[in-house]
C-alpha cells in the first residue's frame, strides 16, 4: 500500500501525535497561568497578559513557530556567546503551546467569570486558602464552561502540527514530502496525509464529546 | 529595525500587496461558494446536504498546509490536468493559494452561514409565506439580510484567520509578507529583525481589519438593521 511508504507515514504520524500531546500539556499550563494573570488585580500583570495574548493571536502561526525556533537560538547565542542548538521538537512544542495558550487564556478567563463571586467569598469564610479555593472550587467548575472552546483549540492545535515540517522535523508532513518526491506521486501521499489527519481529529473529537458528557453528567436527567 | 524598513520597503510593500490581494480574493471566492452551499443546505434535501457536510468535514479536519500542497503539488500528478487548458492557471502559485484558501474559507463560512440561517425565527418565514412571497423573494428580503447581521462578528474572525492563513502561501513559493521576509532573511541572515518586522506588519493589518469591521457593525446599527 502507498508504494511501501505506509510504515514511514505512520512513524511520522506517531511523531505528530507526540508533538501534539506535549504541546497540549504546555498549552493547558499556559492557559491556566494566562487566565489567572488576566484576572489578576495587579495592573502590570493584567495588561501584560492581555497585550501578550492579543499580540500572539494577531500573528500567523508560521511566524510564531519561526520566531520561537530561530529566536531562542539567537537569544541563547547572545546570552552564552556560543552557538547553542535547540531541538526543533521542543521548539515546535513550545510554539504550538504558546499559540494554544494565547487563545486558551482568554477563553478560560471568560469561564472563570461564570463562577459566582459568592463561592470564593464562602471559601474564604470557611478558612480555605486562595490556592485551595482555586484548586478545589473554581477550577473544576470553570473547566466545564471552557471545555467546548478548549476542545476546538485542541483540534486547531492538531492541524497546526503540520507546520513543524517547515522547521525540519520529520513529522507526517515531511515524510509525505520525501515520499512524494521519490515516487513522483504527490497527490497520493498528500491525500494520505489528509486522511490520517482526518482520522486523528475525528478520534480527538470523539474523545472531547465523551469528556463534555462526563463534565456535564450532573446536569443529565436520570430516567 | 528602522534600517530594515528603510532598505527593504519596496519588497515589503509588494509583499503586503500580495497578502492583501490573496486575502480579499479568497474571502470573496469563499463567501460566494459558502453562500451557495448554505442556501442549498437550507433546502434540506439530502442530495445537497450530504455532499456539503462531507466537504465541510473534510476541509475542517485537515490542515490548510496539506490542502495547499494537494492543490499546488498534487495536481501535477494527473496527466489529465496537466494536458488540460487549466494547467497554465494551476501552475501559478497565486492561483493555487487562492483556490486553497478560498475553499478553506468556504467551508468555515458555510458553517457560520448555516447556523445563522437556522437562527432566524420560523415565524418570520411563515409570515412571509402567508403573505405570498416566493421562496426566492423570502431568501432575498428576509433570510439573507438577517443572516448577514448575525454572521458579521464571526465573519470578522474569519477575515483575521484568513489573513493569518495567507502566511502559509509562502510555502508554495508565493512572495507575500512571509515569503518576502524569508527571502530577505536568507539574504541578510538577520533573522530576528526580519521576523519582528513581519510580525509588526501582520499585527497592524489585523488591527486594521478588526477596526474596519467594528466601524461597519456600528454603521449597521445606525441604519437600523
Amino acid at each position: 500500500m502507498l508504494h511501501g511508504y505506509l510504515p514511514q507515514l505512520l512513524a511520522g504520524a506517531w511523531l505528530t501525535l507526540q508533538l501534539a500531546t506535549n504541546a497540549l500539556m504546555v498549552g493547558l499550563v499556559l492557559t491556566v497561568l494566562g487566565a489567572l494573570a488576566l484576572n489578576a488585580r495587579n495592573r502590570f500583570l493584567h495588561y501584560g497578559a492581555f497585550s501578550l495574548t492579543t499580540l500572539i493571536r494577531g500573528l500567523p502561526e508560521l511566524l510564531v513557530l519561526f520566531t520561537v525556533y530561530f529566536g531562542t537560538e539567537i537569544l541563547l547565542y547572545k546570552l552564552f556567546n556560543q552557538p547553542v542548538e535547540i531541538s526543533n521538537f521542543w521548539a515546535g512544542v513550545l510554539a504550538l503551546g504558546i499559540i494554544f495558550g494565547a487563545y486558551g487564556a482568554q477563553v478560560f478567563q471568560q469561564a472563570l467569570y461564570t463562577i459566582p463571586r459568592g463561592q470564593q467569598e464562602a471559601a474564604t469564610a470557611l478558612g480555605l486558602t486562595k490556592w485551595q479555593c482555586y484548586k478545589s472550587i473554581i477550577l473544576p467548575q470553570a473547566w466545564r464552561h471552557a471545555l467546548p472552546s478548549l476542545g476546538n483549540l485542541t483540534l486547531i492545535l492538531i492541524k497546526d502540527t503540520a507546520l513543524v515540517s517547515l522547521i525540519g522535523l520529520t513529522d507526517l508532513m515531511s515524510r509525505a514530502q520525501a515520499a512524494a518526491s521519490q515516487t513522483q506521486k504527490p497527490f497520493t501521499f498528500y491525500f494520505a496525509v489528509a486522511i490520517i489527519y482526518l482520522v486523528l481529529t475525528a478520534i480527538v473529537e470523539l474523545g472531547l464529546h465523551k469528556a463534555e458528557r462526563h463534565a456535564n453528567r450532573h446536569l443529565r436527567k436520570t430516567p | 529595525m528602522i534600517n530594515w524598513l528603510l532598505i527593504y520597503y519596496p519588497e515589503l510593500l509588494a509583499g503586503i500587496f500580495t497578502t492583501l490581494q490573496l486575502m480579499l480574493g479568497s474571502l470573496v471566492v469563499g463567501f460566494i461558494v459558502a453562500l451557495l452551499f448554505a442556501c442549498l443546505h437550507h433546502t434540506g434535501k439530502k442530495f445537497f446536504t450530504v455532499p456539503i457536510n462531507v466537504f465541510v468535514f473534510f476541509i475542517r479536519s485537515t490542515p490548510l498546509l496539506v490542502q495547499l500542497f494537494l492543490i499546488y503539488y498534487g495536481a501535477a500528478q494527473f496527466s489529465l490536468i496537466r494536458d488540460s487548458f487549466l494547467w497554465p492557471l494551476l501552475k501559478e502559485p497565486f492561483i493555487c493559494a487562492l483556490i486553497g484558501l478560498g475553499i478553506n474559507s468556504a467551508a468555515y463560512t458555510t458553517v457560520v452561514l448555516k447556523s445563522a440561517m437556522q437562527a432566524i425565527p420560523r415565524g418570520e418565514i411563515e409570515a412571509a409565506k402567508a403573505l405570498g412571497l416566493s421562496p426566492i423573494a423570502i431568501l432575498k428580503h428576509i433570510i439573507l439580510p438577517r443572516t448577514f447581521i448575525i454572521i458579521w462578528p464571526s465573519y470578522t474572525n474569519e477575515m483575521v484567520l484568513i489573513l493569518k492563513a495567507t502566511a502559509l502561501a509562502s510555502t508554495i513559493t508565493l512572495l507575500d509578507i512571509m515569503g518576502v521576509t524569508r527571502q530577505l532573511i536568507a539574504k541578510t541572515y538577520d533573522t530576528l529583525t526580519g521576523l519582528l518586522v513581519a510580525g509588526l506588519l501582520y499585527v497592524i493589518l489585523t488591527l486594521l481589519i478588526v477596526g474596519i469591521c467594528h466601524w461597519v457593525s456600528r454603521r449597521f446599527k445606525r441604519v437600523g438593521w
